[in-house]
């Protein structure tokens, strides 16, 4: 669908040349969500950007559905654009117009007419959740509901692609989520693909399929969404994976370790978990020991449960030798013990 | 009682003269804001870093704003009377103060139109950009709406700068209160006249501001 060969963008500053995007290969695929994720300077918005040419690209060549867009003269990358939807972090929204009149803006610049620009509309409204709030002005939304516009208004001309630069950076956590299901549920209502920019591993970990990690412009490390959480390679993205999978670091283990001398000190790790998501009363009921939580966190997501969790197991020596070798070999759940007392 | 007051009042005279400057005012604040709203256009899509950038044509635009923006009103009527004379076939008049009332104002709106365009959020630009805009849609479509309120308060502004230019052009025969004012009232050391000229340009003035912020404030959903 999008194929990436190359990409390069680099700026003249006063402090010499920087590639904000250097020499970068991606393929992404039809339908998919596709992640990309950086801190701040790594090139992650400046990649979205090239993508439909807002920032003209240095080097490479980009092509989206079987189109050249690095190819392209004005003209043809004028009409290439309204089949590249995009969402901002600021919505970017035109406050002179109301909810139905920004949306209606990309149809009157693609000449649909009159009429079938309002059924249009009435049907983005309706798609995006705000019906009612048609011939209200962006002063007079939330946040959210400013997004909501932005989605319609980059879905209004049926987009093959919508990129989403930092869509949810400006909201917080629990519009983001709201705007995450809507984004969902537009990419399997209309199979749509789409480009998600961030720097939250949660929004990556909610709605993506794949994700890439950008650091210094390139892309260090890049998959399925699951295979990157479960063996994170670079040091980014071990950072990037302790957002959600909880505190990673040993230092906090040895505190534990320190206060909790008698039994099994342990780490259970849930990626992606569906079956064993009872592991703890499974265990409790299978062996006879007891089970002490100390330390967790653990989110739902749409491929299962994520997260990390620190349990101390007292009984018996070999009872509790018996619930290890039980776990790593009768279930999915990652285990790790810390401390054995004995 | 009016007459005791106001002795040397002649009513038909001032009511011409009130005319004459609403006439002046009206027409040349057409003028500038079309010529104005071209020069700020140009200003600030030949910038740096705007749509249409070219060095060139910035610099010849910003110093032919800047220079008619320099020469005094009253010696800009006389410097364009050549110029007034070919166009207009005349120097005397209402009619003929309009081009040295438009040269003399666009340039001072052209900035203001300059800056109220750079006052547009430059994500809208970008986000109608990305919609596949062509550049006149975004002037037409997203630039000048959106800086419509910016743009009518800065042509009260202008519009009450020009009631003072239409005065000034007065004294040296285009009509209007200035001219009432100066060779009926000044001039025959009839007081009363240019109090009375003074009084009506102060209502103008004030007719001009309340309808600049009504627009304004209606225009502004903000």
């Amino acid at each position: 669908m999008i194929s990436i060969k190359g990409l390069s963008k680099h700026f003249t500053t006063r402090e010499g040349a920087l590639k904000a995007v250097d020499n970068l290969t991606l393929d992404i695929k039809e339908g998919e969500i596709f992640g990309v994720i950086g801190y701040s300077g790594a090139g992650k918005s400046t990649f979205v950007r090239l993508l439909n040419r807002l920032e003209e690209p240095t080097g490479g060549q980009i092509i989206i559905d079987q189109e050249d867009i690095t190819a392209m003269n004005a003209k043809a990358l004028r009409v290439a654009r309204q089949d590249i939807g995009m969402v901002f972090q600021h919505f970017n929204l035109l406050w002179s117009r109301t909810v139905a009149e920004n949306i209606a803006f990309p149809l009157e610049i693609a000449g649909y007419p009159k009429a079938k620009r309002e059924q249009r509309v009435q049907e983005l409204i309706r798609l995006v959740g705000l019906t009612g709030r048609e011939d209200a002005y962006p002063s007079q939304l939330s946040g959210g509901q400013k997004q909501r516009v932005g989605i319609a208004r980059a879905l209004a001309n049926e987009p093959k692609v919508l990129l989403c630069d930092e869509a949810t950076s400006a909201l917080d956590p629990e519009t983001t989520d709201a705007i995450l299901d809507l984004l969902v549920d537009i990419n399997q209502k209309l199979g749509l693909t789409i480009i998600l920019i961030t720097h939250e591993m949660h929004v990556i970990r909610k709605i993506c399929n794949q994700v890439a990690v950008m650091e210094a412009g390139k892309v260090v490390e890049q998959g399925d969404v699951l295979d990157v959480f479960l063996h994170p390679k670079q040091a980014v993205t071990k950072r990037f994976v302790a957002q959600v999978m909880g505190e990673d670091e040993t230092d906090s283990y040895e505190q534990l370790v320190g206060a909790y001398k008698e039994g099994t000190l342990m780490r259970l790790q849930f990626v992606g978990e569906t079956t064993n998501q009872a592991l703890i009363s499974q265990l409790a009921k299978t062996f006879p020991i007891d089970i002490n939580i100390l330390q967790g966190k653990i989110t739902q997501t749409k491929h299962g449960a994520y997260g990390t969790l620190i349990v101390q197991l007292l009984g018996a020596d070999d009872d509790l030798q018996r619930v290890v070798h039980y776990i790593s070999e009768e279930t999915s759940v990652d285990m790790e013990v810390i401390d054995d007392a004995h | 009682m009016l007459t005791e007051w106001l002795p040397n009042i002649k009513l038909e005279d001032f009511w011409e003269a009130t005319e004459e400057t609403f006439y002046m005012t009206s027409l040349a604040l057409v003028g500038t804001f079309i010529l104005g709203t071209l020069l700020g256009l140009l200003l600030y899509l030949t910038m740096k870093g705007g749509i249409w950038q070219n060095k060139v044509i910035y610099s010849v635009t910003a110093v032919f704003v800047n220079v008619f923006r320099a020469i005094p009103f009253i010696i800009l009527i006389l410097l364009l009377f050549p110029f007034t004379n070919f166009l207009m076939g005349t120097i005397r008049g209402p009619s003929a103060a309009l081009p040295a009332l438009i040269i003399g104002a666009a340039p001072f709106y052209g900035r203001l139109v300059e800056i109220a365009l750079k006052e547009v959020d430059k994500g809208v630009v970008e986000a109608a950009q990305a919609m596949g805009a062509k550049t006149r849609t975004i002037i037409l479509r997203v630039l000048l709406p959106e800086a419509m309120p910016a743009l009518v308060s800065g042509l009260t502004v202008t519009a009450i700068a020009l009631i003072g230019y239409t005065a000034m052009a007065g004294v040296i025969g285009a009509g209007g209160l200035g001219n009432y004012a100066y060779y009926f009232g000044f001039q025959r050391r009839d007081f009363d006249v240019v109090l009375i000229c003074s009084i009506a340009i102060v209502v103008i003035v004030f007719i001009f501001q309340f309808i600049g912020d009504f627009i304004s404030n209606k225009l502004d959903k903000r």
